[in-house]
């Protein structure tokens, strides 16, 4: 593949071998990390990697928080009898858990994480098109969790992360308020995200790089920014009339001043729906970039899988009256929005197909992140189909508020953003830290997570289709077996979050150098040094290949380490 | 992005007219119409909105993509209103009890 010789194709001097067959040391290369070392260069940065780290320990923070939670639940549950906490604090507890891990972990996670570090990268752009308002959108998030964790704090919410009237507006004596207002701030952050990504998109291409030569991440990340500036204002704007409603009585949503409770699952779900697919789309980005890399071949049907993710950004709008069936929404709207709901598999089931055909005769090797997005694969399918059970009309009644719903959502949330956060995490690591994490410790991490996670979540497939109810902290004796092992599995699940994070931070000092491209792969952001410069590339890259156009392996460039018997690793190639 | 610069003698003519559609409305308020008096208040509020966002906004003279964005976005907005009323507007159309 000659055609791909591009001009900044070693644009660093790389390690080279000593006639030992260790590597010398290099001179340390000007990048973003040494770039400045002040406390001032971190907190006013506008680099958009900068920020992405703020993100990621800010975020990686409050899912240890909301994972506390996670435990403590779980921990109450071993049990039939509610002998651990009262009933009114088991509210708190999973009122808490939600709200952090959907607005604090799992709505800016990826994107404002990875796709703030990589949107720029992946299309041969400096930073963003906006990094003041990058910046600003971390100090919002700043603000908004300063104010949900205070509320937390002085003594917390018991409504559900949900806030469903009239509970949350006539009756709930806790910190509805300043909850409310906190969720209405982190809005405006990931509004600004959205409106980030969308104007860098399209303004910010290097010259060659047509839309459909965008890496999937590109165009999932785009229809996450669609979903954000759409979708947002309207969960702010229904959080803001709540606030009202208890502040001022105006009458909105209580029907004895003249409003009316459903309207409020309406307005809410219209975000809250299309939310979930602000937390899936950035994952199904990543998994399009592993499955790629790690199978070494183009994905199948790139533009089916380009447009399934617009088609589930529109569709995702048009679906949220099925949280509804059982909140006397009429039955005819209730069919309509069961039938819209089916349609949505359509574009879920064309990713989960194409990912697997690109798999067919690929030369598919298992890196950690490539585990990461094989178990998303099939904990995804998982959790979409059991997904169908709940947008049909009449089983809905049956497992509605059961803990099949949370089975299926955490199927999609945990088995699915998460994970591939994780794989994400794992498979950009060399690009952020320059440093390579050891891959045993990934992969055995990698199948913990999976077993953990199937172990805390299958039982409650189970529990819920014979009529647990979720939200209760108390349950009827039978149900004990299996919540002991959902308890165990998420104990072990535990142990699998908390092996990457020693390991990941001690390669941060004791890892192997990593090679500007460790992986072999394709994308733009590999085609700069690890870690990368400030501004991203030495010269403005020319794009003259299509994504994901792989090289013969015979063809590449040996930069790195030769194993004892004169053979290059993986590691030692150079990209294309 | 084009350059237009629009004349003040517009603005001022916008303005009238909103002035004008705003005393309409009040005007309006005072008889009563039955089921067309919020035909009415809404429609003369839309055509504001519209002179706003036209003119005001500047969007008249935008390009194609800004045209796009709210298009766009009064779509969505024309989404939540179309499916919420599905239910609203159906109630009465299946009744579990015969």
């Amino acid at each position: 593949m000659s055609s791909i010789n591009s001009p900044f194709d070693k644009p660093f001097e790389q390690p080279v071998d000593s006639p030992g067959g260790r590597m010398r040391p290099v001179p340390a290369e000007r990048n973003y990390l040494n770039a400045d070392y002040s406390v001032r260069s971190w907190l006013l940065t506008k680099d958009h990697k900068r920020i992405a780290l703020l993100y990621l320990f800010s975020v990686s923070f409050f899912f240890f928080i909301g994972s506390i939670y996670a435990m403590l639940i779980r921990l109450e549950l071993l049990t039939p009898k509610g002998d651990l906490v009262q009933a009114a604090t088991y509210n708190k507890l999973f009122t808490h858990h939600g709200i952090i891990m959907i607005f604090l972990f799992l709505i800016p996670s990826i994107p404002a994480i990875l796709g703030n570090f990589l949107v720029p990268l992946m299309i041969g752009a400096k930073d963003l098109a906006f990094p003041k308002i990058n910046l600003l959108s971390w100090y919002l998030y700043m603000i908004g969790a300063v104010i949900v964790s205070s509320a937390i704090m002085i003594g917390g919410v018991d409504t559900g992360w949900y806030f469903y009237v009239p509970y949350s507006s006539n009756f709930s004596n806790t910190y509805v308020t300043l909850a409310g207002l906190g969720i209405f701030v982190l809005g405006f952050s990931s509004i600004l995200t959205g409106l980030n990504f969308i104007v860098t998109t399209h303004t910010m291409r290097a010259p060659g790089m047509t839309w459909f030569r965008l890496p999937l991440f590109i165009w999932s990340h785009y229809a996450t920014s669609l979903i954000m500036l759409l979708g947002t204002p309207v969960i702010a704007i229904t959080l803001l009339l709540l606030v009202f409603e208890r502040t001022f009585h105006v009458g909105i949503f209580d029907p004895t001043i003249g409003g009316d409770p459903v309207l409020f699952q309406h307005l809410f779900w219209f975000y809250s729906h299309p939310a979930v697919y602000i937390m899936l789309l950035p994952g199904m980005a990543i998994i399009s970039e592993i499955i790629a890399t790690f199978s070494r071949k183009n994905i199948f049907g790139y533009k089916f899988v380009a447009f399934s993710s617009i088609a589930i950004a529109v569709f995702g709008f048009l679906v949220w009256g099925h949280h509804l069936f059982s909140s006397s929404q009429s039955v005819f709207a209730g069919m309509i929005f069961s039938f819209i709901s089916f349609a949505v598999a359509v574009p879920s089931a064309i990713k989960v197909f194409n990912w697997t055909a690109t798999l067919f005769r690929g030369s598919i090797s298992y890196d950690t992140p490539m585990l990461y997005a094989l178990g998303y694969i099939g904990l995804f399918a998982i959790g979409g189909l059991t997904g169908l059970f709940l947008a049909s009309l009449g089983m809905d009644v049956h497992l509605t508020d059961t803990y099949f719903v949370v089975a299926h959502f955490h199927y999609v949330m945990v088995g699915g953003t998460l994970l591939a956060y994780l794989g994400g995490i794992h498979y950009w690591w060399p690009k952020i830290t320059g440093r390579l994490y050891p891959e045993g410790w990934g992969r055995f991490s990698a199948l913990i997570v999976f077993v953990g996670f199937n172990l805390t979540f299958f039982p409650q497939f189970l529990l819920g289709f014979l009529g647990m109810p979720r939200r209760y902290h108390a349950y009827p004796p039978e149900y004990q077996v299996l919540n002991v092992l959902s308890s165990a599995g998420a104990s072990i699940l535990a142990i699998g979050f908390t092996i990457p994070l020693i390991y990941l931070l001690w390669s941060l000092r004791y890892g192997p150098k990593a090679t500007d491209d460790p992986w072999m792969a394709t994308g733009l952001e590999w085609r700069t040094s690890s870690p990368p410069p400030t501004e991203n590339f030495v010269e403005t890259p020319i794009v003259t290949w299509e994504a994901y156009e792989f090289a013969p392996q015979e063809t590449m460039k040996v930069v790195g380490k030769l194993t004892p018997d004169d053979k290059p690793d993986r590691s030692s190639y150079s990209g294309n | 992005m084009s350059e237009h610069i629009v004349s003040k003698n517009l603005y001022f003519l916008i303005f009238g007219a909103l002035m004008v559609l705003t005393a309409i409305t009040v005007g309006v308020a005072f008889v009563n119409l039955g089921p067309l008096n919020n035909v009415v208040a809404l429609t003369i509020a839309v055509i504001k909105a519209l002179l706003v966002i036209l003119y005001f906004m500047h969007v008249r003279y935008s390009s194609r993509l800004t045209w796009l964005v709210i298009v766009g976005g009064f779509f969505w907005l024309a989404i939540m209103f179309v499916l919420t009323s599905s239910d609203y507007l159906t109630r009465g159309w299946v009744s579990f009890t015969r």
